[in-house]
């Protein structure tokens, strides 16, 4: 069982903790539903360091990156970030993922943790042909990240990197809490905030920097549990929930991170004929109107037949309503459509919304 | 802790005799394990219920779980407010969280649940 570089964090301030995916993790601390109202009012500190990190570098890196993305990653300067994903052939998913350009020749894959043995063999297995080195540095980093619309103010008196200026998906090098870190503002919870990455052997000063210095602007230590219940209300993908090698990323509502006109990448063809004929079913946003709570698997009905499950659910604590996604067949999708819910027993009535279920709004740009 | 006139199952129910009846809940220990409740299903009113048998549901944010029945009986009373107000099961399980009341159909059941040291004991050992 892995342990990230804070366990004895956690185990200090009382984290229940659960195995995920081969690491003992903090799944919640003082309750979810108080770790998720922290981080939509004031700020929570999260350790997802077991997620991974795949360099890619040399020559032929950006030629490397477009062929194996949808995304244009020919439009990041150095210091910036794009979501993306790593297609299969078929236009599917392998994992989705965060492409940081750290140099014009280097780049940073950030990946789910349950895939990162995957996402390595399947890059690394693509490489013949390109002059590029690839390297799985998941073990070296760890990883937190802080969101919430009071992170900038927390994290400001504790690094030298001045944040106003780094915009929504850039990055920004230097030391925070005397230690070494890329800072990114990025995030999987739909609110403001950065995610800080380092490769020190000793980061505990890290996490004990931003919770000493938060305390007094109510930062909270946030789980897994709270972590999922975020970035459903933010209507962000949960990998092996929402997508994964069945899933197309047009029928995932993801056509926005493919950019046709950039190149080759694999899946082009396919994702092509699927936009000219239409995708036939499409991930949706639905708000429970019976009571009752949508869990993964959970079968959904559509005029009166079976037509897929559950993908994410959850009672949303910010809403205070049960929300979910599932994939539905196109001519099901139009917001205001009545769909059921298999729960247990019973046939709880629900309706097509409009997702992100919450929004927050964008931080304005720095003049 | 666990209130000394309460009795309790291994189930993490607890049971208070009034009279011919009992109030039963779930125990702060089960409530922990959940964590923050945001939905129950309660039986109906007039149900008929055999010991151990399922007579609801409580779900948390990450868990569902079923509720037994500590002993056999007829519902009399449910605590409705729990639909609105879930996360009372929290705040106070062995009070105003109380699920719901029974008669009692068979007292010699009652022999079969654990005293407040008991459960005590017994949920010390399940090394929580």
């Amino acid at each position: 069982m892995k342990k990230t570089r804070f366990y004895d964090c956690h185990k200090a301030l009382g984290a229940r903790m659960i195995e995920f995916f081969g690491w003992q993790m903090p799944v919640e601390y003082g309750g979810i539903i108080e770790e998720h109202l922290s981080v939509r009012t004031r700020a929570g500190l999260f350790d997802v360091s077991h997620m991974g990190e795949i360099i890619v570098r040399g020559r032929d890196a950006l030629a490397f990156v477009q062929i194996l993305t949808p995304n244009d990653a020919s439009h990041l300067a150095a210091n910036q970030v794009q979501y993306s994903a790593l297609t299969t052939p078929q236009g599917t998913f392998v994992d989705d993922i965060l492409v940081y350009r750290l140099a014009p020749d280097r780049f940073l894959l950030v990946v789910n943790a349950a895939n990162i043995d995957k996402d390595f063999s399947w890059v690394d297995g693509h490489k013949a042909g390109f002059s590029v080195e690839v390297d799985n540095a998941s073990d070296s980093y760890s990883q937190l990240a802080l969101q919430g619309p009071s992170a900038e103010k927390v994290l400001q008196p504790l690094t030298d990197i001045p944040l106003a200026p780094i915009k929504r998906f850039w990055a920004g090098l230097g030391k925070v809490a005397g230690i070494d870190a890329l800072v990114s503002r990025t995030g999987y919870t739909g609110e403001d905030g950065f995610e800080i990455y380092t490769t020190s052997p000793e980061p505990r000063a890290l996490w004990d920097g931003i919770i000493d210095q938060g305390r007094k602007h109510g930062v909270l230590p946030i789980g897994l549990g709270a972590r999922d219940t975020l970035r459903l209300e933010a209507k962000l993908m949960l990998y092996g929930n929402d997508i994964d090698d069945t899933t197309t990323v047009l029928e995932a509502d993801l056509k926005w991170i493919v950019k046709f006109k950039k190149g080759d990448f694999l899946g082009k063809a396919v994702l092509e004929r699927q936009l000219a004929e239409g995708i036939k079913r499409k991930i949706a946003g639905f708000e429970l109107v019976d009571r009752g709570v949508p869990r993964p698997h959970y079968p959904v009905y559509a005029g009166g037949e079976a037509v897929g499950q559950v993908t994410s659910g959850t009672f949303s604590p910010f809403l205070k309503k049960s929300i979910g996604l599932t994939y539905l067949p196109v001519e099901f999708t139009a917001e205001g459509t009545d769909i059921e819910i298999g729960i247990r027993d019973r046939r709880a009535r629900a309706k097509v919304v409009p997702t992100p279920f919450y929004r927050h709004a964008d931080k304005p740009a720095a003049v | 802790m666990y209130p000394s006139d309460f009795y309790y199952s291994k189930d993490h129910e607890w049971v208070k005799i009034v009279g011919d009846t009992v109030v039963m809940g779930i125990t702060d220990f089960a409530q922990k394990q959940l964590g923050d409740v945001v939905y129950i299903e309660l039986p109906a009113v007039g149900a008929d219920l055999s010991v151990h048998q399922t007579v609801g549901v409580v779900e948390s944010v990450k868990a569902v779980s079923d509720i037994y029945s500590p002993i056999s009986g007829q519902v009399t009373e449910v605590n409705a407010a729990l639909n609105d107000t879930p996360e009372t099961l929290n705040q106070d399980p062995h009070g105003k969280g109380w699920i719901l009341r029974l008669t009692i159909k068979d007292k010699s059941e009652l022999e079969n649940l654990l005293s407040a040291s008991e459960y005590e004991k017994f949920v010390e050992g399940l090394g929580a």
